[in-house]
């Protein structure tokens, strides 16, 4: 008899979107949206079969190491609430295919963009699955409260990579729209663990207000925040800045401001009065806040050809 | 016994075979699609990897 006969008819046979889902595709949104803004917003054209191929294969290195993050974190992923659906959590995917997906990735791309834009470009996206999937995964996210703030450059790298695929070489502008993405995560998590409250205790996962309590991570929060909308006014008078980038920055600082000063005043008790409605507004808003700014900078890049974007 | 050519592990797969079918095409096509892209993009009679006068070198002469 052979071996296919002795698989059982009700044994779940993991499909394709299984696999897909290992890639962490919203993850992914965001990635391929930093990157082409950093692509677009470097002074250099590109060829849009090589800026296609060029983001398609960042994409799939992200993706790539978000299957690797999800192989080695699958204990923990099983006793939080927000993750226990994940593909191996959840039994649709072993372990080892995870393993396997991930690093088959991460090797495809990687020489993929290496041949389709350039070597440093291949290089600075290697070095992001290592940060995210070595680094973050495996060392930081369970040995200190600051893997959030030191992890959250993973997430920084895509806009640096296609500001590279264009130009060939780092610039100021990339390491701005680096730190934009870098000054921004810290608040946006801390917020998601203020009132997901119990997941990262359950886990052991040492988040700040795990390890430093919840007051602390508010004050964070505020820090944090503070300085951010320095950095995001700040960009808005760079190159890559302009009249339209700098309204929407004000506006959007300003919101996000307030926000974290509610945040700050506020105590659990006030927090758990309203079922952390502020902390639940900031959150939400943090998404907006972010693909915003990246918004605002892909239009004074395209309306530059036209005299009309920068200053 | 004789194996079924249908048997119903072949039914559960199918999606996701053609799928990965699918994207191997789609991935062959892209490497396609690149490869003429690069190539009528790169100079090669004046680029870095060209051979003879016209790549700026003088050529090497005999000892």
């Amino acid at each position: 008899m052979s071996d296919i006969t002795n698989t059982p008819a009700a044994e779940y046979e993991a499909q394709l979107g299984d696999y897909f889902a290992l890639l962490k595709p919203r993850v992914m949104q965001l990635v391929v949206f930093t990157a082409v803004v950093g692509m677009l917003a470097a002074p250099v054209s590109v060829h849009p079969v090589i800026g296609f191929a060029s983001i398609l294969f960042v994409a799939i290195g992200a993706g790539a190491s978000g299957a690797l993050n999800m192989w080695w974190d699958a204990d923990i992923d099983a006793v939080m609430k927000r993750t226990v659906g994940r593909p191996i959590p959840a039994g649709k995917v072993q372990p080892g295919e995870a393993l396997a997906l991930g690093v088959a990735l991460s090797g495809m791309a990687v020489m993929m963009l290496a041949l389709s834009a350039n070597l440093l470009a291949a290089g600075m996206l290697l070095f992001t699955i290592l940060f995210y999937a070595v680094f973050y995964t495996m060392w930081l996210k369970r040995a200190t409260p600051q893997n959030i703030v030191i992890g959250g450059a993973a997430g920084a790298f895509p806009p640096v990579i296609g500001w590279i695929i264009a130009t060939g070489s780092f610039s100021v502008e990339a390491w701005l729209m680096f730190a934009l993405i870098f000054m921004w995560t810290p608040p946006h998590f801390w917020a998601l663990a203020l009132f997901m409250r119990s997941d990262y205790d359950d886990a052991n996962v040492p988040m700040l207000t795990v390890t430093h309590g919840r007051p602390t991570t508010r004050r964070h929060i505020l820090a944090y925040t503070v300085l951010l909308a320095i950095l995001a006014i700040g960009t808005g008078f760079t190159a890559i800045g302009g009249y339209i980038y700098l309204s929407f920055a004000v506006v959007l600082n300003v919101l996000f401001l307030i926000g974290a000063y509610r945040i700050w005043q506020r105590d659990e008790g006030d927090a758990e009065g309203d079922n952390y409605e502020v902390e639940r507004k900031f959150f939400r808003l943090s998404l907006f806040y972010l693909f915003l700014h990246f918004g605002a900078i892909l239009i004074e890049a395209t309306l530059r050809p036209y005299g009309l974007g920068g200053w | 016994m004789p194996l079924n050519v249908e048997h119903d592990l072949h039914g559960r797969r199918k999606g996701r075979n053609v799928g990965v079918g699918l994207m191997l095409g789609a991935f062959v096509v892209l490497v396609m699609v690149l490869t003429f892209v690069k190539i009528t993009q790169t100079d090669f009679a004046t680029g870095p990897g060209a051979v003879g006068p016209a790549s700026g070198t003088a050529p090497v002469e005999g000892n």
